[in-house]
């Protein structure tokens, strides 16, 4: 390993001295901000309990990053700020903002994006949400210094609509956690439901108590408690609402029908999944594995676009300044390679990351949707969440 | 229905006039030689008849395919078990594997015939390899996922893609080192020299675009734009790519788009859009240069194009996902 490193240093050395021996070296800085928060405990013990979600996507991009840069010229630099979980995101925002800072991803929930995006030092600066999936951030509550990676729940709503629609799965029925997030994610399949052709038969609040994670003999009581609760009217296929997984994951092969369990559980769109090889899939897949001793989440793959995003326009516009990147995100010349099979660009409308979304089973790609019988003026992902005429979003 | 059947009707006669006169006209019989990534097969197909003679199983995930000077092996790169496979084109068995570094996806034989240079998508490097000892000689680092490997004709520089880098990396061949690094459009993936060695041609799949570098100094002389009515621009990914031996012709496929465009190397136009099958990735020449072969990986099959009248004469059946093609004299 060493002797390739040196061969590499090396090379570039001779690459420097060749075509930028005049040349400073372009600095590209990039700021991770966070909060500590209580990790979320998977229903399901085959799933790990992830501590660092999203910060390693940063890393394998900015990574990614400065070997290009090796080769044009350009110092990339990743800033991690974790802040404890009492502690005040907008000051330790601001804090990095005078260290020289400009460009960030937040990985923070959509009101703590709002009092970053608001406060004064983050006038001109550029900032990437890779959590938030609020579908007001990119409607009436958009900010024009704030983009979006992760896609909203309408988009993944959206995505998962198309494809059962595809199938003539037309009859939905809700199963609907306790929580806002669960309503909302609930209120997105309605608005999918009215899109695309779909029928909601019918809803009902998940009533029964979390309970503990480990239990002896669970089973027995899932077994008697799902067959009761899902006891409705016929549907195709029953979409549940539980972005907190603290019941979902009991429905599969329990519901009073035998129908298939979609949603937040069972059949789920989401940005990525470690089962995904399509279109080189699998070299992402891969090297993030081997950075971070685990499997690719949403959110890591949210935070490596983001960084990949600035790698790009920077490498491209040999400028760091946070409004000239995002004048070139925003260009027809950028087009991110993500991995999904068509070029990744952002909505000038709401700053948006436009992306295909995938459909899997727990264990399997099944689908990638947009499904191509949804056609679109402009373009396919289009189909997917709030598209221009629809837009309230005022600030880009 | 009438009409479509008696149009039908005539246009397989025609074909079937088309090819007994090829068949008549050509000297050599040559065979044609296709890796099918997700069904581990090489298929082997009579460059003249079409027909298919043989189907050979071999390792996991077979992709790029390169001839030995010789003509008696087949260079494999099967990328899941981490090595180049050797086939014997007489007996067509495997009859030994080349140490080719991890994840070999593309590579191509130096002018001596003695050298293989093969991309390891999975490990940022080139890597060079001795045919005759078997031997590994040295691994290049270059950008991330290391895509296409083309060499000049006089085999001075290899150009290398990396595809996350985003660039044309070319490596004097003499010192092994790189001297410039081009920055291309987004995810570049197949190089070709020009027969004179005059200009590169670069292919960026998700850029939409092909890159001409001039090779002397190594600057982008022309970028190929393509524009298909009725298919969406993101569809559009160029791929393969490959210049006719008198270097006025270039045989460009465009992935999803199921198109070949064929561009006019002098003046950079896109002549003609061919339509094929759908996500068509790579293409070969007739040893004759009067058809062109192309890999269809959604449907599975192989399009077979006349090159003088720039039509598409048959398709043909071929293993599942169908990647490298590669004809022999």
């Amino acid at each position: 390993m060493m002797y390739r490193y040196i061969i590499l240093l090396v090379a570039c050395v001779t690459t420097v001295q060749v075509v930028h021996a005049q040349q400073e070296k372009l600095q590209v800085r990039i700021g991770y901000l966070s909060q500590q928060e209580d990790v979320l405990a998977p229903l399901s013990l085959l799933d790990l309990e992830i501590e660092d979600n999203g910060v390693p996507g940063a890393r394998l991009a900015n990574k990614e990053n400065s070997t290009t840069g090796q080769f044009t010229n350009q110092a990339f630099s990743l800033e991690e700020a974790i802040v404890d979980e009492d502690g005040d995101v907008v000051m330790e925002f601001a804090r990095l903002v005078q260290g020289g800072l400009s460009l960030f991803i937040v990985d923070l929930p959509a009101d703590k994006i709002l009092q970053i995006a608001d406060s004064k030092a983050a006038k001109g600066k550029l900032l990437f949400s890779v959590r938030a999936q609020e579908d007001r951030l990119r409607q009436n509550d958009c900010r024009g210094n704030v983009l979006h990676i992760a896609p909203s729940r309408v988009m993944l709503a959206d995505a998962l609509a198309q494809y059962l629609v595809w199938k003539r799965w037309n009859k939905w029925f809700l199963m609907i956690g306790k929580h806002p997030q669960d309503v909302a994610f609930a209120d997105a399949i309605k608005r999918s439901s009215k899109r695309f052709g779909g029928k909601i038969i019918g809803e009902q609040q998940w009533t029964f108590d979390a309970g503990a994670r480990r239990t002896d003999s669970g089973h027995v009581t899932a077994q008697q408690e799902v067959p009761a609760a899902t006891q409705v009217d016929d549907y195709d296929v029953m979409i549940v609402a539980d972005e907190g997984d603290e019941f979902g994951e009991y429905l599969p092969y329990r519901t009073f029908r035998p129908r298939p369990v979609a949603g937040t559980q069972g059949l789920m769109p989401t940005a990525w999944h470690r089962s995904h090889e399509q279109w080189g899939g699998t070299q992402l897949q891969r090297r993030f594995k081997k950075l971070a001793g685990r499997d690719m989440t949403p959110r890591d793959y949210a935070a490596w676009a983001a960084v990949r995003s600035i790698g790009e326009a920077t490498t491209q516009i040999k400028s760091a300044k946070a409004n000239d990147v995002k004048a070139f995100l925003f260009s027809d010349k950028f087009k991110l390679a993500g991995f999904k099979g068509v070029p990744l660009t952002y909505r000038d409308w709401n700053g948006q990351l436009r992306q295909p979304v995938l459909i899997v089973g727990p264990r399997m790609l099944v689908t990638v949707s947009p499904q191509k019988e949804f056609l679109h003026e402009y373009s396919p992902l289009d189909t997917l969440g709030y598209d221009r005429p629809e837009s309230k979003c005022k600030a880009f | 229905m009438d009409s479509y059947l008696t149009k039908s009707v005539t246009s397989r006669i025609a074909i079937g006039f088309s090819l007994a006169v090829s068949f008549l006209s050509s000297a050599n019989a040559y065979t044609v030689y296709v890796s099918s990534e997700k069904d581990n097969t090489i298929t082997v197909i009579d460059g003249e008849s079409l027909e298919v003679l043989d189907t050979i199983e071999v390792g996991e995930r077979p992709r790029g395919l390169e001839l030995s000077k010789d003509n008696k092996q087949l260079y494999i790169c099967t990328s899941d078990d981490d090595h180049v496979e050797v086939l014997d084109l007489e007996t067509l068995k495997v009859t030994h594997t080349l140490p080719s570094g991890p994840d070999p996806e593309l590579m191509t034989l130096g002018p001596d015939g003695k050298r293989l240079y093969v991309a390891n998508e999975d490990d940022n490097m080139v890597t060079v390899v001795d045919v005759d000892t078997k031997q590994m000689v040295v691994e290049i680092p270059v950008g991330i996922e290391p895509e296409g490997v083309g060499i000049s004709p006089d085999g001075k520089w290899l150009v290398n893609t990396s595809e996350t880098t985003n660039m044309a990396h070319f490596i004097n061949l003499d010192t092994l080192e790189i001297e410039a690094n081009v920055l291309v459009d987004t995810r570049p993936r197949v190089a070709q020299f020009t027969p004179d060695g005059k200009q590169a041609w670069i292919s960026s799949e998700i850029g939409g675009t092909v890159s001409v570098i001039d090779t002397e100094s190594k600057e982008i002389i022309q970028k190929i734009e393509f524009e298909i009515p009725g298919i969406r621009k993101e569809a559009i990914q160029p791929v393969g790519v490959k210049i006719n031996s008198t270097g006025d012709k270039v045989f460009i496929a465009l992935g999803p788009a199921a198109r070949i465009a064929v561009v006019n190397a002098s003046t950079f136009e896109v002549e003609k859009y061919l339509l094929v099958g759908q996500r068509v990735w790579n293409l070969a020449f007739s040893p004759d240069e009067t058809r062109i072969f192309t890999t269809n990986g959604v449907s599975s099959d192989v399009s077979v194009i006349d090159v003088e009248s720039l039509k598409v004469l048959k398709s043909v059946k071929v293993g599942r996902l169908p990647w490298g093609v590669i004809t022999r004299p």
